[in-house]
């Protein structure tokens, strides 16, 4: 059956969300989530969501467009930096009218706190001089994105938007350059469902599972980067992974940066602050890729702590914070490091160790949310993408803490007004009854398949796997040895088969598929990281250390081809006012 | 060490009535969530068994189920708190359709929640170029109702919901006080009423289940009241 919508937004996380909030009533519009909305990965945000709005302390658009572009160790683009930190503050207050529930500072305004990474110039005449941390980060305790979440979603109900919860999109129909719908199914009772449509904007989020050590929910399975990947469409810049430094010791669960923004200090197992070292400026609030080495270095020479476990950890100290700070600025994180480590925060420090987080590239875009067709620029009529799934590159090859809920709700809307333009000539595309065969085939053919190969293993292996040849430290040798192994997972892949035979939803069916998305997105990160022979941003490459601007001041593009590496071809990188420099905190 | 399970299960393809099914999960460790214990039965013993997960840490509200007798989030339970010498019982939340083992129906759920339109309501247009001024006691006081994560814990413990499907439940209330409450908020007067009528607030009892099975240690008891004052104070 063929279901109609001028739009279709696949995923209800902040990203989707604001772009529905945005679509005008004249028009109608669905939107499909494989987890009901407020559960999406949004409401796990928990630090903030930045803009300068100089309610703490003099502050300006151009003094966060500077950071973020430091911070993205210069491959961002610097036209979408702009434009997302000008519309920061516009976009905070937004969410503010819409009634978002901020902490607020003694004047009633929204409170703000120090994040790693942002800062100002000491001396305002010499912009480029000694810079200082400054308090942008908008928050509401550490429940940010789950109020943020919570607001949209309530908005969307508010705008009586059409939801398809718990639908899992399998497949994109675009044809010779034209985006025509989706295909999903009702995970209730695996009915499978064309959605045909003038604009689909993908919104699906960051594919974290790929790593064994994550903060990512198991939702975070990278579904829209892999089939944007399958329909021969490129992904931009997926070697930049970020491992944020401070997650759970063993389980990866993450303790927001708000924690080191109030005052934690991260220690090694001499007691000794060891980020003094690394950045002597800013010290324990550098960015996520500087931290996140500086604790793997630690542990690799051996002033890291040894876990029951056998594996490592160093600690993050937040005792000297008082109880009062501790309950009333980071209740959630400190509930976490009880409840999962039974580590009671205000007297005792917390072990953590660097877990995988977040996705700086993705499907690319350009400012309007357009996706790309290739590295020429060109656009793919009637597709959008915005959000983590995306890559309009504000974030480079390292995101500043707080710049991705700002990033949803900007690119969000910018993605919805740019569909709504689009809508106004936009007809709908000729479609087949026949486009969900392929879905039909992948459902019947999980169900019915005899192979040898269970999901979980394979999804194992490559979990353990990749946190170990490509994740916060890589080298040739460890990245050939994993193209190894991802080329045998791939191919035991085709012979994996599921228990459950049944129709009603199957989890088993849900993860299979979602299994060969990772693997899709395993493949792009694997061999850009492998290509990629320079370090930057959270790119670390042990062979060749440096930056090297000469030859790699350019986005990967990664092209799927039927079996083996993708093709990647480059696109140059938008320098608008900041030229390259070097990366000191 | 090796612990006994014991989960209901229904597939309405081939059960014409839940059961329930033993499990000797072998070599878990008392620092597993009680979701890892599901996943491992999942993965390494029987794959068809069902029920929802995102977040496993506690925050996006997938896996509200009954554990001996009482609503939890697998995720934020671990085994060390649990008497893993007895056997553990697994159940879906009650009072609401199984669809399929420990995954229910959650759309009535949603739908009370809806009732009490969650959202803000305003007549005031906000001031255009930055945000309204709120004070951070005020704004506090909306913290601990906005924590809620919609997972159903509470509604499906509360006798109330047991013997009137009808009833709003405590969930909705709490959002509804969430709003009612928010200085920047002018529909307060909507929404209580929508709470006076026969399936609303006079059908809380007081009786705390709802308080007790709620994994974010809300005080939603504690709410409800506040609302049943503004009710009552109203009316004089
Ligand atoms: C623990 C944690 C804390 C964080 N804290 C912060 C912070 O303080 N500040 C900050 O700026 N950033 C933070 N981030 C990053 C930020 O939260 C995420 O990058 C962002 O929320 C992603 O939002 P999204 O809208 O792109 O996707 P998500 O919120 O992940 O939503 C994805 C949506 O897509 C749907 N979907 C996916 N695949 C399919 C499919 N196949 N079919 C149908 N639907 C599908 C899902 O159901 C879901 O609705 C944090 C991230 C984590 C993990
Ligand atoms: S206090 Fe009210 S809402 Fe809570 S369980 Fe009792 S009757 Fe239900
Ligand atoms: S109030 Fe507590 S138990 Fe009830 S839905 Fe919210 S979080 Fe769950
Ligand atoms: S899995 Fe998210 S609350 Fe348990």
């Amino acid at each position: 059956m063929i279901k109609t919508y001028d739009v279709v937004i696949v995923g209800a996380g902040g990203a989707g969300l604001r772009a529905a909030v945005e679509i005008p009533k004249e028009y109608s519009c669905a939107v499909i989530s494989k987890v009901y909305p407020p559960r999406s990965h949004t409401g796990t945000a928990q630090g903030g969501v930045c803009a300068a709005l100089s309610n703490m302390e003099e502050d300006s658009w151009e003094n966060h467009a500077f950071d973020t572009v430091k911070g993205s160790d210069y491959l961002g683009d610097q036209d979408s930096i702009e434009v997302m930190c000008r519309d920061a503050i516009r976009a905070i207050i937004e969410l503010e009218h819409m009634g978002m529930p901020f902490s607020r500072n003694d004047k009633g305004l929204i409170a703000q706190r120090f994040f790693g990474g942002h800062t100002k110039p000491e001396d305002k005449n010499d912009p480029y001089g000694k810079r200082v941390p400054v308090k942008r980060s908008c928050y509401s305790a550490d429940r940010t994105g789950h109020v943020m979440l919570q607001t949209l979603f309530e908005n969307s109900i508010k705008n009586q938007v059409t939801f398809y919860s718990e639908y899992f999109v399998t497949d994109l129909l675009v044809e010779n350059g034209v985006c025509k719908g989706v295909v999903a199914f009702d995970i209730a009772n695996s009915e499978v469902q064309i959605f045909q449509a003038k604009a689909v904007l993908f919104a699906t989020g960051g594919y974290g599972r790929v790593f064994r050590i994550t903060s990512n929910a198991h939702a975070g399975t990278g579904d829209g980067s892999s089939l944007v990947y399958n329909a021969g469409l490129p992904l931009e810049d997926m070697e930049f992974f970020q491992f944020h430094p401070t997650g759970l010791w063993k389980l990866g669960i993450l303790v927001s940066e708000a924690a080191r923004g109030e005052g934690g200090i991260l220690k090694n197992k001499d007691g000794e602050r060891f980020m003094a070292r690394y950045a002597p400026s800013v010290m324990d609030l550098a960015p996520r890729d500087m931290v996140s080495r500086a604790i793997i270095t630690e542990i690799r020479e051996g002033r890291g702590i040894r876990g029951s476990d056998g594996t490592d950890y160093v600690l993050l100290d937040l005792t000297h914070l008082g109880k009062e700070v501790i309950d009333e600025k980071l209740p959630e994180i400190t509930g976490f490091a009880r409840t999962y480590l039974g580590v009671e925060p205000t007297t005792e420090p917390i072990p953590i160790q660097p877990t995988a987080h977040y996705a700086m590239g993705g499907i690319p875009t350009n400012t309007d949310c357009e996706v790309l067709l290739n590295e020429k620029g060109d656009t793919v009529k009637g597709l959008y993408a915005a959000g983590e799934c995306a890559c309009v590159s504000v974030h480079g090859a390292n995101r500043l803490g707080t710049n991705s809920l700002l990033d949803l709700v900007v690119f969000g809307r910018r993605g919805g007004k740019a569909i709504a333009e689009f809508l106004k000539t936009a007809a709908f595309s000729d479609i087949s009854e026949k486009a969900d065969e392929k879905t039909r085939e992948l459902i019947d053919r999980l169900l019915t398949s005899a192979g040898n190969e269970r999901a979980v293993s394979i999804r194992t292996e490559l979990q353990n796997n990749m946190m170990e040849d490509c994740g916060v430290f890589r080298s040739e040798a460890g990245l050939k040895k994993m193209i190894v192994k991802l080329e045998e997972l791939k191919e035991r892949y085709k012979n994996i088969s599921i228990q459950d035979k049944s129709r009603v939803f199957n989890t088993e069916l849900v993860e299979a598929i979602e299994l060969n998305n990772l693997l899709n997105n395993a493949e792009a990160t694997l061999y850009g990281a492998y290509n990629r022979t320079e370090s930057r941003g959270a790119h670390s490459r042990e062979d060749y250390p440096k930056r090297d601007d000469q030859d790699w001041m350019k986005h990967s593009f990664a092209f799927k081809k039927d079996s083996g590496a993708p093709e990647i071809k480059y696109k140059p990188v938008v320098i608008t006012r900041y030229q390259p420099m070097e990366r000191k905190y | 060490m090796d612990i006994q399970l014991k989960i209901l299960r229904f597939n309405p393809e081939k059960d014409k009535q839940p059961y329930f099914q033993d499990f000797n999960v072998k070599n878990v460790s008392d620092d597993w969530r009680l979701l890892d214990v599901l996943h491992e039965i999942k993965g390494n013993y029987d794959g068809t068994l069902t029920f929802r997960r995102s977040c496993a840490h506690g925050i996006c509200g997938s896996d509200g189920m009954k554990v001996n007798g009482k609503n939890k989030l697998a995720c934020a339970l671990l085994l060390k708190d649990i008497n893993t010498k007895k056997t553990i019982v697994i159940e879906p939340l009650p009072a609401l359709p199984i669809i399929k083992d420990l995954v229910v129906d959650m759309s009535s759920f949603f739908m009370k929640y809806e009732v009490i339109k969650p959202y803000l309501i305003t007549n005031t247009p906000p001031p255009p170029n930055h945000e309204r001024i709120q004070s951070n006691e005020d704004a506090e006081k909306l913290f601990e109702s906005a924590k809620c994560i919609l997972c159903a814990c509470c509604t499906t413990s509360c006798p109330s919901t047991w013997t009137n499907e009808n009833y709003i439940g405590p969930a909705a209330m709490l959002r509804a006080y969430r709003y009612i409450n928010d200085t920047r908020d002018e529909g307060g007067d909507e929404r209580l009423d929508i709470l006076d009528t026969p399936d609303g607030i006079w059908r809380c009892h007081t009786i705390f289940n709802c308080i007790e099975a709620c994994p974010k240690e809300i005080n939603i008891t504690w709410h409800i009241s506040q609302l049943k004052k503004k009710l009552s104070s109203r009316e004089m």
